[in-house]
């Protein structure tokens, strides 16, 4: 790119010429003064506080240990009813924590895997180095509770989950050393070496700008299924209805035949204070399927066992708003202290009569 | 009305009832007899059916002129009747959304802008297309604060009053997910534009150049070679910029399309990195530090990495390469009727301009080339048309750009012979829309 193009466009411009104007009228003096001074200096404290990254070479890694052992404790209260008790599931990320790697994939450094098509890919074949899966755990997990675990409780599910791939043995407590020494199954794997990291960088592919005789007869190799038709609902709500163009009624063919059943139409939740918009805003749907467990029990499954009690919607609101352990798992069920009464019950009286 | 018309899917009919969907002729019929009490029968029958919950309620049709509109025989309601306007009852199609059994959730899930109803080059901010991991913050904004540290003189703390005093620019830049039209280097997979190029909008973004931030900090011109980015969000989402990005275009932005970030889109504050994949863009920014190696983060390890044909992955790939698609007549909708059709599209290339746009109706087997709207922007959407007769016949059509570097837009097949079929990023191929003899557009691949 080349800024004296970018200069010709008239955003471009008034931008170069107030940046001009500012630099000539605060140029800096010859010391080493800020420019501006504005803001404040951040205490070591601060710093600290949200300094949490950690890199491969070991930069930013806190002191602390944690054994296999003491991980699995962890792990399976906190982490399994999402990753599976084994790190195989694959319905939640579509990347499960482990599998996917050989003795002598670690051996090589490569893994052998990823030369197929469709191969698995997991948390711990895909990863060069132990110390972005101690990084992404301490800043974004668990999922619903991020940042709440402890540095040693971090070095512990780090060791259960490199413990469950094969990397380390049962007996291993692991530490800010002996992470960099941790081999992983694809830390040869990865290449900088190609034309898309700068913008200088060159392009992998060379067509031309042919005008005429360019290609042969088109042959379509790849289309629609029809069964996928109307997976995404009907196109025909899915196009502004003016203009040249409609979209295609997908619930019909021309034949007049009816297309398989659609999906839920996936248009954004309408506002306003349905139940079933509530518990999306409220994220009770990141944990809470309608009928299946994902973090917590599916909400058809919390109805089946509420039915029957007298108190079980007044229950169901208390439960809602000050949360809870034990009931359905060790997985803690936040408190909502945004939720009002009246919501909590609108969405207790909700789950109860099957969420629909 | 002159002419009596059934309305059945496939045929093409005239004016005046195609320009109703044939659900708003179903509500109209009643009333354009007379029955008022059939129409709100059908208004109440409307409402009842889930799948037509989106459509609005119309008006009784009557043929105007002659008749004088009921809206123009009213009084309307007054200004700032709503203090913050919205689109039209009547645009309700218009809406980001999910490609279904993508992901489980929606708090780490992607929305797609649906480009297909989109003019010009400017994404409203409302349909500007989602992807968080963590689902959405919801952040005060004045205890909101950006720290920047690491290799610099002067740590610095910032709340939004203090970065809204810097300096700004505003400038125009679009914004796409490496994974879009991820979901196709393998074979067709989704039916329209929305899904295979929605993860792209294109905005007015106002800030400070990330460049002034690090010259005001000081930062260490010996040492310094890439700037991590972190989030605030429950992921604390973090990237690698390279410095040479840094210094140039890189931005800290606070406004977007004339007001402040919305809040799927980063409120307050976000980066802006030109050209770049869009987790590159880091959300609700809370954080820069400058280092002088690679962070290898999450997102730069077990996602956003190229999957090569031997099995090795190419890490940080960011610049989104010379890419185009046409928006109408697009997969999904049916032509109306023969003659004159305006093809229509969007061209971006994260290496600077786009310096030309080829249109195919022929699967690429001929060009001509189209004509391109100004203004035509550095890393930013560009708008290109062409006309077209359609007389009938079977077309597919395609699109090809060239940016300002000399790169032209590759097709599937030399995409594919360098990057196989397992990469899920950037992939820029020419795409191709299947026009049928029944009108009706979809998505295919040629061979």
């Amino acid at each position: 790119m080349s800024s004296s193009v970018n200069r010709q466009t008239v955003a471009a411009v008034v931008a170069a010429l107030l940046a001009g104007t500012v630099a000539a009228q605060t140029k800096p003096a010859a010391t080493d003064a800020p420019r501006f001074g504005f803001g404040r200096t951040p205490t070591a404290e601060q710093i600290k506080a949200w300094d949490i990254d950690v890199r491969p070479d070991g930069h930013g890694l806190r002191k602390g240990k944690g054994t296999v052992a003491q991980g699995q404790e962890i792990y399976d209260t906190q982490c399994a009813s999402c990753h599976g008790v084994f790190g195989e599931q694959i319905n939640f990320h579509q990347t499960p924590l482990v599998g996917g790697a050989t003795a002598a994939d670690v051996k090589a450094g490569t893994v052998a895997e990823f030369k197929k098509s469709n191969a698995l890919r997991t948390t711990t074949n895909k990863l060069n180095y132990a110390t972005t899966l101690w990084d992404y755990i301490n800043r974004a997990m668990p999922w619903t509770n991020p940042q709440s675990l402890t540095v040693d409780q971090v070095y512990a599910v780090t060791a259960y989950i490199l413990n469950m791939a094969n990397l380390v043995p049962e007996s291993f407590e692991l530490n800010e050393r002996n992470i960099l020494e941790v081999q992983m199954p694809n830390r040869n794997g990865f290449t900088t070496n190609h034309g898309m990291r700068l913008v200088g960088g060159k392009p992998d592919t060379a067509n031309t700008t042919c005008m005429s005789n360019c290609a042969p007869a088109p042959k379509v190799v790849s289309d629609l299924p029809d069964y996928a038709r109307n997976a995404h609902g009907n196109l025909a709500e899915q196009k502004r209805p003016l203009g040249p163009v409609r979209g295609i009624d997908t619930t019909r063919y021309e034949s007049g035949g009816t297309a398989v059943a659609s999906a839920a139409p996936a248009a954004a939740p309408a506002a306003g204070p349905q139940p079933k918009d509530l518990a999306a805003r409220n994220v009770c749907t990141a944990c809470h399927g309608i009928n299946n467990k994902i973090v917590g029990p599916g909400f058809t499954e919390i109805a089946a066992k509420y039915a029957k009690r007298e108190d079980g919607e007044a229950y169901l609101a208390g439960k809602i708003k000050a949360g809870g352990v034990g009931v359905w798992g060790q997985v803690p069920m936040p408190a909502q202290p945004g939720l009002s009464d009246a919501e909590a019950k609108v969405l207790a009286k909700w789950i109860l009569g099957g969420a629909k | 009305m002159g002419q009596k018309t059934v309305v059945t899917p496939g045929r093409l009919i005239a004016a005046p009832e195609n320009f109703i969907t044939p659900v708003q002729v179903k509500a109209a019929r009643p009333a354009r007899r007379g029955f008022m009490r059939g129409a709100l029968a059908a208004a109440g029958g409307l409402a009842a059916g889930g799948a037509l919950a989106q459509s609005p309620q119309t008006a009784p049709f009557v043929e105007s002129p002659p008749a004088i509109p009921p809206w123009t025989r009213r009084l309307g309601p007054g200004v700032a009747t709503l203090g913050y306007g919205v689109p039209s009852k009547f645009e309700s199609n218009v809406q980001r959304r999910i490609s279904p059994g993508l992901t489980p959730t929606r708090e780490t899930s992607v929305s797609f802008t649906p480009l297909q109803n989109l003019f010009g080059i400017i994404t409203p901010s409302g349909l500007h297309f989602e992807r968080h991991h963590s689902g959405m913050p919801e952040i005060d904004p004045e205890q909101h604060r950006l720290m920047i540290h690491g290799l610099v003189k002067r740590p610095l703390l910032l709340t939004m009053d203090d970065l809204m005093r810097f300096p700004s620019v505003s400038r125009i830049h679009f914004i796409e997910c490496g994974a879009n039209s991820g979901m196709e280097w393998g074979n067709v997979a989704v039916p329209t534009v929305q899904y295979t190029h929605g993860m792209l909008a294109c905005s007015e973004f106002t800030g400070v150049l990330l460049s002034t931030l690090l010259e005001e900090v000081g930062y260490d011109k010996k040492n310094a070679r890439f700037i991590l980015a972190e989030g605030a969000d429950g992921s604390a989402l973090t990237r690698t910029i390279p410095i040479e990005f840094a210094l140039d275009d890189v931005m800290v932005v606070y406004g977007q399309n004339g007001e402040m970030l919305r809040p799927e889109n980063g409120y307050p504050l976000r980066l802006v990195v030109p050209g770049v994949q869009g987790v590159s863009n880091v959300k609700w920014l809370r954080r820069l530090e400058v280092g002088d190696k690679p962070w290898n983060a999450r997102e730069e390890t077990l996602h956003y990495v190229d999957l090569m044909p031997d099995g090795i992955f190419r890490q940080y790939s960011g610049v989104q390469e010379v890419k185009s698609v046409i928006t109408s007549p697009s997969g999904g909708q049916k032509l109306l009727d023969k003659g004159f059709y305006e093809i229509t599209g969007l061209a971006w290339s994260g290496r600077g301009k786009i310096r030309r746009v080829d249109v195919s109706t022929d699967g690429g087997r001929s060009w001509r080339t189209a004509r391109v709207q100004e203004p035509v922007l550095t890393k930013a959407l560009t708008r290109f048309r062409i006309d077209w007769h359609w007389d009938g016949s079977p077309a597919f059509l395609q699109s090809r750009a060239i940016d300002e570097t000399g790169h032209v837009q590759p097709t599937f097949a030399q995409l594919r012979a360098v990057r196989g079929r397992n990469s899920i990023y950037h992939n820029n191929a020419i795409f191709t829309w299947q026009v049928q003899p029944n009108g009706e557009v979809w998505n295919v691949q040629l061979g």
